[in-house]
């Protein structure tokens, strides 16, 4: 399985250290011919406004958009952003997900955190319990999901902050980041199904 | 559910978002659009650039808040700014603005000629500049979350930056090569934490996210910094005193998205206009160097 990570822009890095943790074959995707042979794609935290830009520039909206009726693409806290149909403000988007985010929306910096959470579907899947420690950065929250985007995980106040659509992954906050590789692992069971 | 603030993880993550990115000097909100247009990953608030101060001489301090607060609202990239070394008050306050980053800068005049900013005490997570090893983990040491090797800053040459960047991977390769029993020598020989220098010997690699600064002029300047080896880089006065600020500023960022592609490489480099006015390094009298500042 050959899973291709973004890399115009953030902590592609991370997730490929992740990936290869768990024996996926990986490549840095910075123009559309690198997606060629991929099984899937992640898209990873940054600053969207870049990494929007530079897909625009490099032909990758359009290439990434038609990657996606075919393949499972996961977009962590930026990634998230590029996957939604809707960001509140004029930036490119990928359109792909039927949901809406707002950015930064939990403040500045300062406002930045961790917690723990539980996410059934990925418990499921690894058949593990723990909850997942998940790292948030100036993230954003899932407005609203409609369609067939569903809900994978929210806050205890109900916000959003995990939905899926098929074989598209939202996620507000970082598992790369963590040690943790059980959504990774998910993930791999999405391009797998898929 | 039990939410954690401004833990060290929080603090080193904002830099992981930034890397392969382009932080640029901005001395104005109309220019912090520009950076930001330009696909700045972050930008950094000032008064006077790099190549000003050095110009106008006299105290640099840290910006007035309230055109530090202006740039805040006209960008929703993240936006740094500096506070001099060792005036935890100037980081105080930059604190309370909301800032998301602080650096703790040699741009600046000094404040202590002794001690850094205790860092760990602040939810900001700070930045702070480094010529070789030892400085950078001790900076690590006082809880800086990210690291810049400092170059020279405002001088358009970037040998001093390439300088510090080879001498921090060398002294990192070194490490990594020499059997246990020889660290804590070596932590003694560069002045070096013990602990963070362990770490940085299991990672290969600083322990936090690593950009260059200071001299970074051209898209092949910026490749050349991510070809050696660093995280993303700092561009200062290079973009607001060249001819084209909007176009540099966007050749800066495709070339380091783009640092291995000589063909992008080249295309972005054509037609943009007068870089800045550069300072010689090697003809530089020593006391003029800000890179000394920092103990």
């Amino acid at each position: 399985m050959k899973i291709g990570v973004l890399a115009l822009q953030g902590d592609f890095a991370e997730h490929i250290v992740m990936l290869k943790k768990l024996g996926a074959e990986t490549a840095e995707v910075r123009l559309p011919e690198h997606l060629n042979d991929l099984d899937g794609l992640i898209i990873p935290g940054g600053e969207s406004t870049t990494i929007g830009k530079l897909m625009v520039i490099y032909g990758l909206l359009e290439a990434i958009r038609e990657f996606g009726q075919g393949h499972a693409i996961w977009g962590t806290c930026a990634g998230a952003i590029l996957l939604s149909k809707d960001a509140r403000r004029d930036q490119p988007l990928l359109e792909l997900m039927d949901i809406t985010v707002e950015r930064n929306a939990f403040g500045r910096q300062v406002d930045s955190f961790e917690a723990a959470l539980d996410v059934e579907v990925v418990k499921k899947a690894t058949k593990t319990d723990a909850p997942f420690h998940a790292v948030f950065i100036r993230a954003p929250i899932i407005e609203s999901v409609s369609a067939d985007a569903e809900v994978l995980c929210a806050l205890d106040d109900g916000r959003i902050v995990a939905a899926q659509q098929g074989k598209l992954l939202a996620t507000s906050f970082h598992p790369e980041l963590t040690g943790d590789t059980r959504f990774h692992e998910y993930f791999l069971t999405l391009v797998e199904k898929f | 559910m039990e939410e954690q603030k401004g833990s060290f993880a929080v603090k080193k993550g904002l830099a992981q978002m930034l890397k392969g990115g382009v932080i640029m000097d901005v001395v104005t909100p109309e220019q912090a659009k520009i950076a930001e247009e330009a696909g700045a990953c972050a930008v950094m608030a000032l008064e006077r650039v790099p190549a000003d101060i050095r110009a106008q001489g006299g105290v640099a301090r840290m910006s007035d808040p309230d055109m530090i607060l202006g740039i805040m609202d006209a960008v929703s990239i993240p936006v740094m700014a500096k506070a001099r070394i060792g005036h935890f008050v100037e980081a105080q306050i930059l604190e309370s603005l909301g800032i998301d980053y602080i650096d703790e800068s040699e741009v600046l005049t000094p404040a202590d000629n002794e001690y850094h900013i205790w860092k760990h005490d602040f939810k900001v997570p700070f930045v702070c500049g480094c010529r070789n090893l030892g400085e950078a983990m001790r900076r690590i040491g006082e809880g800086a979350a990210m690291m810049r090797t400092k170059g020279e800053a405002g001088t358009g040459d970037v040998v001093e930056a390439v300088y510090h960047a080879r001498t921090v991977h060398a002294e990192i390769r070194r490490l990594q090569n020499m059997p246990v029993e020889e660290v804590m020598t070596y932590a003694k020989e560069l002045g070096a934490p013990f602990e963070v220098l362990m770490e940085t010997r299991e990672l290969g690699r600083m322990p936090v996210v690593n950009f260059a600064a200071g001299g970074i002029a051209t898209p092949a300047d910026a490749a050349l910094m991510m070809q050696l080896g660093v995280d993303g880089v700092f561009v200062g006065s290079g973009i607001f005193k060249s001819g084209n600020p909007a176009k540099r500023a966007e050749a800066i960022v495709k070339a380091v998205t783009h640092y291995q592609d000589a063909k992008i490489l080249a295309d972005v480099s054509k037609n943009l206009g007068e870089a800045m006015v550069g300072i010689n390094v090697s003809t530089m009298p020593e006391e003029e160097k800000l890179a000394g500042r920092g103990w």
